[in-house]
């Protein structure tokens, strides 16, 4: 299963970034060949709508869990409708991420945590 | 002549600058026009009394798309700039506060499973203002009024100022801030009001505004709102800058009172009236 998780940088020692739509990169890893893959996240500059967008980056990388700190109503509504769940809250590095999530560590989000454009909590 | 009343941050009396000058033009036998363009939050209607009533809604072009004839191709998301659009497994799915109507999506379908509908994003009223019963002069006054959650301002805009008479002395009372809803606002204008208030906060926004104007080259002067004589940066910011301070209206207790009953104070306060022709007459000389 793959596991998008937005990132600052493209190794599993970079730091979360706890923006989704406009992270630097998705970190794309597969938990059963625990090989990964980084990819740029190309909504960063977008005029608007950066969550749809790498939202659509993810899955159609295959990603069916997302990993972020902070999700917005629009990301969060496409990624449910493509049944991908979302975690949020995560901070560390990626590698941290992926251990707390195998531990169940991690929050599952119900609801979005951020405004439209990423702008702070609701 | 159209002149605009803009300020860089909101709560600073562009509201009660435009009606206050629209009223006293009116006094002084003028043809007037206001345009209450602060579509997210108008409220000039507040101080005027509307006869002659019509509203009419206002639509964007919105993709519609036909299931039945979708592949999930992908092709409209990918050409959508806005991100409107998302493939979802077994449905496209559209974010109608993000769409700019561009057309782009149904344009590239392949399949031509996407139709264009319209979609209501506000509406324009319009009316005469009477200013004191039985007289014979009033303003053209119309609003635009985007619904809630709606962001699409410029289109909006653009319709209300459609019904812009050149002929007469039309106010175009601007949103706040300096970005694309208060520049279609200020497009065209002759001239510019940046009103302003004795504040830090009122003088960063004011540079903010400064700065735009020159872009658009639209000539302007400042009015100070609520002026004291506790903070003067905002006076010598202007004085080094060169830009003339057309109207300092004190923090005067009388005219606080005034405003919160809804009632202009140039209608009370006929000195008023007469300072709010001039700036009339300082835009003319300066046109000169
Ligand atoms: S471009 Fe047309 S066919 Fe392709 S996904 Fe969009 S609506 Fe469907
Ligand atoms: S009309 Fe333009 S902005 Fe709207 S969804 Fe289609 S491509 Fe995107």
């Amino acid at each position: 299963m793959k596991i998008a998780i937005s990132s600052t940088g493209n190794e599993l020692s970079s730091q979360v970034d706890p923006r989704f739509g406009r992270c630097q990169e998705f970190i794309i890893f597969d938990s059963e060949t625990l090989e990964f893959e980084a990819i740029s996240n190309e909504a960063i500059n977008a005029a608007g709508g950066a969550g749809i967008k790498a939202a659509q980056l993810v899955v159609d990388k295959g990603a069916e869990v997302v990993i972020t700190g902070n999700i917005g109503p629009n990301a969060f509504n496409v990624l449910a409708g493509a049944d991908i769940r979302v975690f949020v809250g995560a901070a560390g590095t990626i590698q941290n991420v992926i251990d707390s999530y195998k531990d169940g560590k991690l929050q599952e989000a119900n609801q979005p945590t951020s405004s439209p454009g990423g702008r702070g909590a609701v | 002549m159209i002149i605009s009343i803009a300020s860089g941050k909101g709560g600073t009396g562009k509201t009660t600058i435009s009606t206050n000058l629209a009223f006293s033009l009116v006094q002084s036998g003028r043809n007037v026009q206001l345009l209450d363009c602060d579509v997210e939050e108008p409220n000039a209607h507040i101080f005027l009394d509307l006869e002659n009533k019509i509203k009419e809604n206002v639509f964007l072009p919105v993709p519609q798309i036909d299931e039945e004839k979708c592949t999930l191709c992908g092709k409209c998301a990918e050409v959508c700039v806005y991100n409107a659009l998302f493939i979802a497994k077994d449905r496209v799915m559209f974010f109608p506060q993000l769409c700019h109507s561009c057309g782009g999506c149904s344009y590239f379908c392949p399949r031509e499973a996407i139709s264009e509908i319209d979609r209501v994003i506000g509406e324009i009223g319009a009316g005469d203002a009477c200013l004191t019963r039985g007289s014979t002069y009033g303003i053209e006054f119309a609003y635009g009024k985007l619904n809630i959650g709606e962001v699409m301002a410029p289109p909006l805009m653009r319709k209300l100022k459609k019904r812009i008479d050149e002929d007469k002395v039309v106010i175009i009372d601007a949103p706040p801030g300096t970005s694309c809803p208060m520049i279609e606002a200020v497009k065209g204008s002759d001239f510019c009001f940046l009103i302003t208030e004795p504040t830090p906060f009122g003088l960063n926004d004011l540079k903010l505004a400064v700065e735009t104007l020159k872009v658009l080259k639209i000539p302007f002067a400042v009015l100070i709102n609520r002026w004291n004589e506790e903070y003067f940066e905002v006076d010598s910011y202007c004085e080094k800058e060169n830009i003339s301070i057309a109207m300092r209206i004190p923090l005067e207790r009388k005219i606080a009172e005034l405003y919160s009953r809804g009632i202009l104070f140039s209608k009370e306060l006929p000195e008023w009236q007469k300072a709010f022709c001039k700036l009339f007459d300082f835009i003319e000389a300066l046109r000169k």
